[in-house]
């Protein structure tokens, strides 16, 4: 019988190029426009914050007192701070923290939110009682409250608002990965995984984290989005960066009192926490059309 | 007379449940013989997929436990074994193949990483030597080309393909007994034939013993040499094919096989049996097809009979083939 098969098959017929899962899905992605412009958003971001240093005009401490306030031109392309500083270069190096935050942030929550809503998931009973129910409790508190909570706890610094929103975060990870492990688990390959006698350990890390990892990048990508907003938000009420780091958020509040008389100093920080956050709701957006199998037609 | 590989005695396998002890696998007795087909049928939810479970222990649990009775490979009673000693032993000298192919691949993988997992696993082979072999066992079960095909994701294949890849991986280490669990029922009819024929075929050539459960007699009479009929976990008849079909005993198997569709006969209407498979419940009384029997006695509502040999290797669970003089006790 599998001769007849073979026949059917025209032997000079090149294979299709055999790409994995992973493969599929950038194909996919690359045909969404919206998503290719939050990619694209995302990564002159990146960029800007990698090249600070050397696209900056001046450096972002450097005060010209004589220069205060003074609107956009051809020497400050965004005009200068009430210290004299220059917009635009604090803007570019602004991005580095942004991103950072969000960044690590994020994985910190990802890191411990998987591995406890791994546990909770696989091995259930009284872990899943008790990581549910921790969850719950975080849950319970609006995030920027808590937020605020732990950095008054740990003091106000950018590494401790980074910590804070880490751990606010940790619930959506932790509940979403529990989820998908507990839909896993009765899949029917978990359980032809066991019946070639392979272990539990192994089926957690061969089977059951790589393929619960789609939910985890998407939240990720619209996590990082939130956590941006999360750090400008403590920046803003002083609990964040310090001066004189120069963080957007920070810069906002800082500059609330000249929003009349300078607006620049204003709309600059606002329009980058904007477009960054923009850019990863619209590729977490497109991740999501692209990897949640639901969506799929 | 042949070896027995797997000898099941007397398992009881209860789920707990809010509503209390559900006997699903209720005292089954069950032989597979070396290089035989043994085929378990019954209506769904009728304890034979468990059964199958229980053999390798894979029944969930909570809320699934084996509460009694031995199942013996080659002599050994697997049940108080720990779960270290069963992964050796699954996937090895027992192995199990699925209902349904499209799920029981992991998407993420190639189908020769998952086939090259179970040799790795067992016997330690190399990268190089597993995959050589995982392409082998692919040509072994009638895959063309598997040499791209090994290198291919389980949504580049078909159903049937699938389930080939399945029985590959499940014979890849050469078991002794291979437990197939309703392995062509998500399959087309043409792509069914195939797969039972693949089934026969390493049945016949490696001399695999293979445990068929199914709910198709059809299957059954193509590639069972014996047939044990289940009924509300019970085993209420067991025997040769031949003898089954020909001069069925018990009730339940004579509905069963009224029920298939026949080509050569004119019928009105496809005969059902009445009614459906009861809930089980520990306070059960008497004979559990009782219910739906149409030569039910008082004595069946009473107690259960037992399974007792009527002619040679021909054994059935029925008041009305029991000899009440000689069982008397």
């Amino acid at each position: 019988m599998g001769q007849a098969t073979v026949n059917l098959t025209p032997p000079n017929v090149p294979a299709e190029k055999v790409s994995g899962p992973w493969g599929e899905a950038w194909r996919a992605f690359r045909k969404n426009k919206t998503a290719m412009l939050g990619l694209f958003i995302i990564v002159f971001f990146v960029l800007v914050a990698l090249l600070a240093p050397v696209i900056a005009p001046y450096g972002y401490k450097e005060q010209e007192l004589v220069n205060r306030l003074k609107p956009p031109s051809a020497a400050h392309w965004f005009g200068t701070d009430d210290l004299g500083r220059d917009m635009f270069t604090r803007i570019l190096y602004g991005a580095r923290i942004s991103l950072w935050v969000g960044f690590f942030s994020v994985i910190g929550s990802i890191i411990i939110g998987t591995l406890l809503g791994v546990l909770a998931g696989f091995y259930g009973r009284w872990i899943d009682m008790l990581v549910s129910r921790c969850f719950d409790i975080l849950l319970a508190f609006p995030s920027i409250l808590l937020a605020i909570a732990v950095v008054a706890i740990l003091g106000p610094s950018l590494r401790n608002a980074l910590l804070a929103i880490a751990i606010v975060n940790i619930p959506t990870y932790g509940r979403l990965v529990r989820a998908k492990v507990l839909s896993l688990k009765s899949e029917e390959y978990i359980t032809a995984a066991r019946a070639i006698g392979m272990k539990n350990s192994r089926i957690l890390f061969t089977h059951i984290l790589p393929n619960s990892l789609t939910p985890i990048i998407v939240q990720g990508t619209l996590g990082i989005a939130t956590a941006i907003i999360e750090a400008a938000a403590l920046g803003f009420l002083g609990l964040g960066a310090q001066p004189p780091d120069p963080e957007w958020g920070k810069m906002l509040s800082d500059s609330r009192q000249f929003i009349q008389k300078a607006p620049w100093t204003v709309i600059f920080p606002g329009l980058s926490i904007m477009l960054t956050v923009l850019g990863f709701n619209l590729m977490g957006d497109g991740l999501r059309d692209v990897l949640d199998p639901r969506m799929k037609n | 007379m042949r070896q027995p590989i797997l000898r099941i005695e007397d398992l009881h396998t209860h789920f707990f449940t809010d509503r209390g002890e559900v006997p699903a696998v209720d005292g089954v007795d069950l032989v597979v013989h070396s290089g035989e087909v043994l085929g378990v049928v019954g209506e769904s939810g009728c304890g034979k997929s468990v059964t199958s479970l229980s053999v390798l222990k894979l029944v969930p649990s909570p809320p699934g436990r084996i509460v009694g009775g031995r199942i013996l490979l080659k002599g050994k009673d697997l049940v108080p074994l720990k779960e270290k000693e069963m992964r050796g032993i699954r996937g090895n000298s027992v192995s199990m193949i699925f209902q349904e192919p499209m799920t029981s691949l992991n998407p993420l993988f190639t189908v020769g990483q998952q086939i090259v997992e179970t040799v790795r696993l067992h016997r330690g082979m190399s990268r190089k030597a597993a995959r050589a072999h995982a392409v082998d066992m692919l040509q072994k079960v009638g895959i063309p080309r598997a040499e791209d095909i090994v290198d291919e994701y389980p949504h580049q294949l078909s159903g049937g393909m699938r389930q080939r890849v399945m029985i590959a991986m499940s014979i890849s280490l050469n078991p002794e007994l291979l437990i197939a669990d309703e392995p062509t029922t998500a399959l087309d009819v043409t792509i069914q034939a195939q797969i039972l024929d693949l089934l026969r075929r390493l049945n016949e050539e490696q001399g695999t013993a293979v445990m068929l459960i199914t709910h198709d007699l059809g299957v059954v009479a193509e590639m069972c040499d014996r047939v044990a009929v289940m009924y509300a976990g019970k085993v209420v008849e067991e025997g040769g094919v031949q003898d089954i079909f020909n001069h069925p005993l018990h009730p339940y198997t004579q509905g069963l096989i009224r029920s298939v569709p026949r080509m050569n006969e004119e019928r009105e209407r496809l005969y059902s049996i009445p009614g459906h498979v009861p809930v089980l419940s520990k306070e059960m009384q008497g004979c559990r097809f009782a219910p739906r029997c149409p030569h039910v006695m008082e004595v069946c509502l009473r107690s259960m009979p037992e399974l007792t040999l009527q002619e040679e290797l021909h054994s059935c669970r029925c008041w009305l083939h029991e000899r009440p003089q000689e069982d008397a006790v």
